[in-house]
């Protein structure tokens, strides 16, 4: 009746590499990650503490007068940071209730909502506002239900959602590669909503453990950067940036503050890999 | 206050003058009786009524007799509940697949007439309650346990295409799901591997069968494997 399980899955760790010098900040990252995922709006949206944007892009400025005024648009979805020891984010070694995890076998930290009770003690938790609260139930606009993703679960008041790394395509996909008599499953089988919809191509992602993967080698840019890396969050979401004052803000540097080895573009190293 | 006090004191003074009375009539045993009795009628509306009343009963639109149809097909369960291309499970069939046969009455059950006379001629799909029906945020993979892991329909399912007719969807007045979601059994012994289908029997399986357990905070099987 039983197969043996003879194939030995390696471990994956999904993460993404994002050009900022390709980002032009139009937010179809946003917009797709909005309709892929059935995050609910409200009818105003115009109080940004109380809006729900998995992945968010922010606009950074070196605060320098004109001529020499430059802006760069960060998209931030969660970072899936990896920590100090594998799965050791800041989010999961808080969460009372189990609900937030991270899986040893794809790097994705998951959230599931109907462990969350709302304590928000991860929101509190993430560096990078990468949470968010459910201050309400959601309401979609009349007929709007019918267009919702059956692959995603909708959440409900009082709980905390973020960015799954679209995990159920990952799901969808195996599914596939399960139907083929399939146990990996090749680059493109699984992508993000937002890396697909990223129309000048600043979103790549893959498992970063794979050499054959295109963020395997982009991660190794010089120009490489991860989100306060200070923190020792690990995280797995990697930016790309020619422009050094981009690099600096990507880790909170003030102004006095002098640059470490690490963020010398030529001594750039990346994190070790596991 | 110190009325109340003395109220009190009196109550209690009565309540052990009058506890003293019952010892002298002997009616220890009645007290007994009535402890008995009460606590039979607890634990037959526990164990009897309660689940009656939490358990609506609901018929399927009309019966069906799955050894007929298993006599005719070649592939066996996978020849009406098949995969799709895409790795997909279809699940229960849609009236497209019946309609080949059944465009005309064929036998001579009063269901199969209601089939063609309600659903087949105008062409309406037949509203299944399905038994196994998960909850929104739970992400099962038929084609992983079915092809991967060689397992067979009888596993979770029992031995449902050896049934002539349809049993009663208990529908869990609360929760809204199927009772075969909870299982039969009120204090949750399992006989079979089909009994329930909640999270424990999945997460149980995956163990024994050595599915990765990957969480970093319960060291059990990942939360993202069976969730979505």
């Amino acid at each position: 009746m039983k197969k043996e399980h003879k194939h030995v899955k390696s471990n994956k760790k999904y993460g993404m590499v994002i050009d900022l010098d390709k980002c032009t900040g139009c937010g179809a990252c946003m917009v797709s990650c909005m309709a892929e995922n059935n995050v609910p709006f409200k009818a105003d949206e115009s109080n940004k503490l109380d809006s729900i944007t998995w992945m968010r892009v922010y606009k950074l400025t070196n605060d320098k007068p004109y001529p020499d005024t430059e802006i760069c648009y960060l998209p931030r979805p969660c970072q899936h940071c990896e920590g100090q020891h594998e799965g050791h984010s800041p989010c999961v070694s808080v969460c009372p209730a189990t609900a937030t995890d991270y899986s040893m076998e794809t790097g994705i930290v998951s959230q599931i909502y109907t462990r969350c009770f709302g304590c928000r003690y991860c929101m509190a938790a993430c560096p990078y506002h990468a949470r968010y609260f459910n201050w309400w139930d959601p309401v979609w606009p009349e007929g709007m239900e019918e267009s919702l993703n059956p692959d995603v679960s909708v959440r409900m008041r009082g709980i905390v959602e973020k960015c799954s790394f679209c995990f159920h395509r990952y799901q969808r996909a195996m599914e596939k590669a399960h139907f083929e008599d399939r146990h990996e499953l090749e680059e493109n089988e699984y992508q993000t909503a937002c890396t697909q919809a990223c129309p000048s191509g600043a979103i790549t992602f893959g498992d970063l453990n794979n050499e054959s993967h295109a963020v395997y080698k982009l991660k190794k840019n010089p120009n490489a950067f991860r989100l306060l890396e200070r923190l020792g969050t690990n995280p797995k979401i990697y930016y790309v940036s020619s422009r050094e004052w981009v690099r600096l803000a990507g880790d909170n540097y003030r102004p006095d503050e002098k640059m470490t080895a690490k963020h010398k573009p030529a001594k750039h190293a990346p994190a070790k890999q596991h | 206050m110190s009325t109340q006090d003395d109220k009190a004191e009196a109550v209690s003074g009565e309540a052990v003058e009058s506890c003293k009375t019952c010892k002298d009539d002997g009616s220890g045993g009645v007290v007994f009786l009535f402890f008995i009795i009460g606590l039979m009628i607890s634990l037959v509306f526990g164990w009897v009524v309660f689940p009656k009343i939490l358990y609506s009963g609901k018929k399927q639109p009309f019966d069906f007799n799955h050894v007929v149809h298993n006599e005719v097909v070649d592939d066996g369960c996978e020849s009406c509940h098949f995969f799709r291309d895409d790795g997909t499970y279809a699940g229960v069939p849609k009236l497209a697949q019946c309609v080949d046969c059944h465009e005309e009455v064929q036998g001579e059950t009063e269901d199969e007439a209601i089939f063609v006379r309600d659903y087949v001629s105008k062409n309406r799909e037949v509203p299944w309650l399905i038994y196994s029906k998960q909850p929104d945020c739970v992400f099962f993979s038929h084609v992983a346990h079915v092809k991967t892991a060689g397992m067979d329909c009888v596993t979770c399912h029992g031995d449902i295409g050896e049934s002539t007719s349809l049993k009663v969807y208990e529908k869990n007045i609360i929760t809204g799901y199927s009772r075969d979601i909870w299982g039969k059994n009120m204090i949750g012994l399992k006989k079979n591997t089909y009994d329930r289908m909640k999270m424990d029997d999945c997460a149980e399986c995956h163990v024994k069968e050595g599915v990765k357990q990957s969480s970093v905070q319960t060291k059990k099987g990942a939360c993202f494997v069976c969730h979505k």
